[in-house]
């Protein structure tokens, strides 16, 4: 469904941030994105959101050349982002940003059922607005429930489990087997959280703005362990 | 009644065809309907322009309504509205001012509101002030002279929801011992509008209290003005908060005073200025709205933002 085809996007400084990345991400499959900090992983996620533009390739959608669009545009055709850390806004309802994530009104019913995915209660969440008084993991929790709130095609997940406690992980990984299971959604999250790596169908492996490895986890967690000098994290991030 | 005086009252009043609880409606300089109940008097004024209003001891949750609307252009419309509150009484009070103009003759309005409001008395009061129409100038002048006496509580929610091309706002206060005041403000302004606001507020007596807060956008090339003082002569509590959204090529200059004549008077003033986050406009647009729809989002939410 997703086609990068020989991506490339350089730094300010025209330090060679991704160098002629090629891509394919099917529906109906968690691929998950790994590599060391500073790997081009989160450049990558932009790119293909049209936070960023290439500076050469091609990015298609479903067959469809989505490159010369821009981020509202790819929103509107399905593509769907969870940033690593999530914006606040003041005054703004969780309800209210549910809604403009559903591009529709949702009943209390709908709104619930978002919030339940993600461990949080409708009840106690409705009229407050996701701003700073929201803790870090309660804002990660919202940042997602925007997501599935979406009608989208492509689903982005930028280190979603970094500030969820282990209970709130397993609540992600069975909503990410849950979107797997309707097999209409392509999936691609970074992470370095073994669980959520083990949980996948393809693991790809970025360093120094190349594609390094690329496979089934069985295949790809060993080295992945071997180049970690020790297991990888299990846990969230910090609560 | 005249339609544009109807639209104008939906927002100003929440208006639905009729009025609850007592009102007046002023309309191009003229009092066209009024109405007074048990508990809320309303005569006009013998020497000026305006009215007196007596909201009468055991007032409970009364509503008093007095939105005044321009309609047309060449009208420089001048109200005094003095609010009598009996100690102990307690009443809502929606006022605020519609200015509909054409192509032609500018129009202006300025409500100069005074309130009394005795010992205990609760005052819950909302005012809004909105334009629209062609491109002759709409000025407005509003005045609140505020004199709460001792235990009273006022809470001010004052509206500028757009289309006014002139705004200079004055609100002035003094408190007596355990008086409180709550001020909440909302400006909103784009294109080459002005806004100014100007507070000045006085703490005598101990264990008086206030709250200032004003939340403002400016678009365009719009610039507004933020002046507060808090005096406190007493054992008291103040704080004066400016929060400021600008966009484009708009101004926003805040600058609240604080003097303290007493050592247990505890006043603190905080003002920050900047633009839409850029984050926030990227998230929305994630969503799959449009940059212009982020950022009426946003600023629709700064501005209903709670205390």
């Amino acid at each position: 469904m997703l086609n990068l085809q020989n991506i490339y996007w350089a730094a300010p400084d025209n330090t060679p941030v991704l160098r002629g990345i090629n891509l394919a991400i099917k529906k109906g499959r968690l691929t998950v994105l790994t590599g060391p900090n500073g790997s081009g992983k989160t450049t990558l996620f932009k790119l293909v959101a049209g936070l960023l533009p290439p500076q050469s390739g091609r990015i298609l959608l479903d067959g469809e050349d989505i490159t010369p669009l821009d981020v509202t545009q790819r929103a509107q055709k399905g593509v769907c982002l969870a940033f690593q850390q999530p914006v606040g806004f003041k005054g703004l309802t969780i309800g209210r940003l549910l809604e403009l994530a559903a591009g529709e009104a949702l009943d209390e019913g709908q709104r619930c059922a978002l919030l339940s995915q993600v461990g949080l209660a409708w009840e106690e969440y409705k009229d407050r607005p996701a701003d700073g008084s929201l803790s870090g993991g309660e804002r990660k929790r919202v940042e997602i429930a925007t997501v599935l709130a979406r009608p989208g095609r492509l689903l982005l997940f930028d280190e979603p489990e970094a500030g969820l406690d282990l209970w709130s992980l397993a609540g992600l990984l069975d909503v990410f087997h849950t979107l797997r299971e309707c097999r209409d959604k392509g999936m691609l999250l970074i992470s370095h959280q073994a669980r959520l790596l083990e949980a996948a169908d393809e693991i790809i492996v970025l360093a120094g703005g190349r594609i390094v490895g690329q496979g089934p986890p069985a295949r790809i967690l060993p080295s992945l362990t071997a180049e970690n000098h020790g297991p990888l994290p299990r846990g969230g991030g910090e609560a | 009644m005249n339609p544009v005086t109807e639209k104008f009252l939906k927002t100003l009043a929440n208006w639905k065809g009729r009025f609850t609880g007592a009102y007046s409606l002023r309309e191009d300089g003229c009092c066209v309907e009024a109405c007074s109940t048990a508990f809320v008097q309303i005569t006009p004024k013998k020497d000026l322009p305006g009215l007196d209003i007596h909201i009468l001891p055991g007032s409970q949750g009364e509503v008093v309504a007095v939105p005044a609307c321009v309609t047309t252009g060449g009208l420089d419309d001048l109200a005094y509205n003095d609010f009598f509150i009996s100690p102990g009484a307690q009443a809502t009070i929606l006022a605020g001012c519609g200015l509909h103009t054409g192509d032609g003759p500018p129009a202006s309005h300025s409500g100069i509101h005074r309130f009394f409001l005795g010992a205990g008395a609760k005052i819950r009061y909302l005012e809004k002030h909105l334009g629209d129409g062609g491109a002759a100038l709409r000025s407005m002048g509003p005045e609140a002279h505020l004199q709460l006496e001792e235990g009273a509580q006022m809470e001010m929610d004052v509206a500028q929801l757009g289309g006014i091309d002139r705004a200079r706002r004055t609100t002035q206060a003094v408190l007596a011992a355990g008086a409180r005041l709550t001020v909440r403000e909302s400006l909103l302004t784009d294109g080459a509008q002005q806004a100014r606001s100007a507070f000045t507020v006085l703490l005598k007596g101990r264990g008086a209290s206030v709250d200032l807060v004003s939340r403002s956008v400016a678009r365009g090339e719009s610039r507004q003005s933020y002046r507060s003082q808090i005096t406190g002569s007493a054992p008291c509590a103040g704080r004066s908060a400016c929060d400021a959204l600008i966009t484009g090529h708009a101004q926003v200059d805040a600058a609240p005073a604080l003097c303290a004549s007493h050592p247990d008077a505890a006043l603190v003033h905080e003002a920050a200025i900047g633009r839409i986050a850029s984050q926030q406009i990227y998230k929305l647009r994630t969503l799959g709205l449009t940059q212009a729809q982020a950022e009426e989002e946003i600023i629709k939410g700064f501005l209903s933002a709670p205390l």
